[in-house]
């Protein structure tokens, strides 16, 4: 395609922009198309499924939060579980021992999850890569030991039972329902957060210390400060997942948080696709219904059928599904361009 | 003193555990840059193959030596099979296959070999030496094998043509192709190595603590932990490091009566971040320069 003079090529550019309006018209569609999908399905399927999706959800976010720190700011977390347990532990002390009523737990869970965050990030500063994926891993094994030394706040093996939530205003929803609905208002506000968070200065300033890390400080951004913040905010994320667990399962115990479910929150985190927003959400679905999966195709060993699943998921998209589908996306576009 | 002389001991014994799965740590980490998270289930299973080899009748020794094979030729054949493919796949995609190969090695021995403890032969005899009441027989053999181990990668690393390819594919991939070197079936060579080592491991520790598929979970932590404070790109530093981490994680459980038993691991972690704050290239290791 040679372009020659000035008016060809603005009418390209007219043309492209045209383009992009339309594509991001289609885009807002999906999502809004998404959300109503997401709003409908508890009265699609059967309350156990519905307690699965209330699943997918926090994990989601959880994940979301693992995505920020090591997809967008590159800081690897093998031990993202360990603030999982902090925020269920906060929601199960405060609703068991206070008597607090479970919707107020959200907050301070994710506060007490952004605090912690901010004070492991500090140290983690220091740390590149594998490291970090190291020092995280030793976090992950440590958790489970440390709840059951603190067995006076924690209550050690035994764990803590709360209630279940009641329906509000007399809906008529069951309490599973009400639970998914719950869960999924706390998710898109977070999901719309981490959207403009990381659209704006801060976003910016956590793929920059990512991609190059000298070139960023020398542009001026605090990665001092930037680095132990993405951990802070992965932090509150996985806080307030935590409480959204103990919430919905109604039971926290030390041994659920062990390093099996940081791995598991990396792998979802992986195979959502690492760097995006979007990808959480696969991850979430990928965490909770995999293993389903794999206990299908053999009961025996379940879990050499998931390490498999993951092996070739690996092969087959080595950027996530979310990388996938952005790829797809891409040549989608690129074909319309030079159709113009 | 009587305690600290016992526990500085059985600190050493338990430190030659560490030692030697640090030693296969270190082999990966030295020829790909890679920390294999796979490396404990690896070893975990190998000592399981030894376990059933000695089971069907065939004499100690004998046994040790076909696992050591089997598992250098298991450990290229993962490296040839599975991890070629995603060689240049990005970093993260990696660890999600050795984190795939850790879920399958587990799910694999619990299912072929059950679920249950099992009582793993030692070589050595039992009791310990002159009657004493510090050390057996077992311990002072397995701190004498990770030895012979380390001074077996020593000599081939220092002196065989081999040994000397590999560090070379280590070092410059490129060049070393350039010269003839066959930079992928080095890869796999280590790969072989590591598994080797690890089975080494795997079977000097199984006398201890009984051999079922989880036994590795908190041996692997205390491996990386070892490999980093000697510097993970030192054979010598690993080892060093495994001792110095088993002595100093029996003394704090003796002495400071908050860590005791229930916090090792955690203790295990700050002393992991206490050495990558202070010294990040460990004791041993050589510093990491990278060019902007």
């Amino acid at each position: 395609m040679a372009v020659d003079t000035i008016e060809e090529k603005l009418a390209t550019r007219h043309a492209q922009s045209q383009l992009e309006a339309k594509l991001a018209f289609y885009k807002r569609i999906g999502l809004i198309g998404l959300i109503i999908f997401a709003v409908a399905l508890p009265f699609l399927v059967s309350d156990f499924r519905t307690f699965q999706f209330t699943r997918v959800l926090y994990i989601s976010i959880a994940v979301l939060g693992l995505n920020i720190l090591s997809g967008y700011n590159g800081q690897f977390s093998l031990g993202h579980g360990a603030f999982i347990a902090l925020g269920a532990y906060v929601a199960a002390i405060m609703m068991d021992r206070w008597g607090v009523p479970y919707y107020l737990t959200i907050i301070p869970a994710g506060l007490i999850g952004f605090i912690f965050g901010f004070l492991i990030g500090l140290p983690a500063r220091r740390l590149e890569g594998l490291y970090l994926a190291l020092a995280t891993f030793g976090l992950a094994l440590a958790t489970p030991q440390i709840l059951k030394k603190f067995e006076i706040i924690t209550m050690g093996v035994q764990g803590i039972v709360v209630d279940k939530p009641e329906v509000p205003f007399g809906l008529p929803i069951s309490q599973d329902q009400w639970l998914y609905f719950f869960t999924l208002m706390i998710l898109l506000v977070l999901f719309w957060a981490a959207r403009n968070l990381l659209r704006a200065r801060t976003g910016r300033a956590f793929v920059a210390i990512r991609d190059h890390h000298m070139a960023a400080e020398s542009m001026g951004v605090n990665a001092g400060f930037y680095k132990p913040l993405a951990f802070a905010i992965g932090g509150a994320y996985a806080g307030v997942a935590g409480a959204l667990a103990t919430i919905t399962i109604q039971f926290v115990a030390p041994d659920s948080f062990g390093v099996f479910l940081s791995i598991t929150l990396l792998v979802g985190s992986v195979i959502g696709g690492i760097a995006s927003i979007g990808g959480a959400i696969f991850g979430g679905i990928a965490i909770v219904f995999i293993p389903n999966v794999a206990e299908e195709i053999s009961k025996a060993a379940p879990w050499a059928i998931y390490g498999v699943i993951l092996i070739l998921f690996m092969y087959a998209m080595p950027s996530g599904i979310m990388g996938f589908i952005n790829m797809l996306w891409r040549g989608y576009v690129k074909r319309l361009l030079t159709r113009t | 003193m009587e305690i600290f002389l016992q526990q500085v001991l059985s600190g050493l014994a338990t430190g030659a555990i560490y030692a030697s799965l640090a030693l296969a740590l270190v082999m990966i980490y030295q020829t790909t840059e890679l920390i294999n998270f796979a490396q404990g289930e690896m070893a975990m299973f190998s000592t399981y193959i030894a376990w059933a080899l000695i089971n069907a009748g065939m004499p100690y020794w004998a046994a040790f030596f076909l696992t050591i094979g089997i598992s250098f030729v298991g450990g290229m054949a993962i490296e040839r099979i599975i991890i070629r493919p995603v060689e240049k796949a990005p970093v993260l995609a990696l660890v999600i296959v050795f984190i795939g190969l850790l879920v399958i090695f587990n799910s694999l021995a619990g299912w072929l070999w059950t679920y249950t403890i099992k009582e793993f032969p030692s070589p050595f005899p039992v009791g310990s030496p002159g009657g004493n009441t510090y050390i057996g027989f077992h311990q002072l053999g397995m701190i004498g094998v990770t030895l012979l181990v380390l001074l077996f990668l020593y000599l081939f690393f220092r002196f065989a043509p081999l040994g000397l390819a590999l560090r070379a594919v280590a070092q410059n991939p490129v060049s070393s192709r350039l010269v003839g070197v066959r930079v992928g079936w080095m890869l796999a060579l280590g790969w072989g190595l590591a598994a080797a080592v690890g089975a080494v491991a795997g079977m000097m520790v199984a006398p201890r603590l009984f051999l079922d598929p989880n036994m590795m979970g908190g041996v692997l932590l205390y491996a990386f932990a070892a490999a980093l404070l000697g510097g993970t790109t030192s054979p010598l530093g690993a080892v060093i490091g495994g001792f110095t981490l088993g002595v100093l994680e029996n003394l704090a459980g003796t002495y400071i009566p908050f860590i005791g038993t229930e916090l090792k691991l955690a203790f295990a972690l700050g002393i992991i971040i206490l050495v990558l704050l202070v010294r990040p290239q460990g004791l041993l290791g050589k510093k990491i320069v990278a060019r902007v």
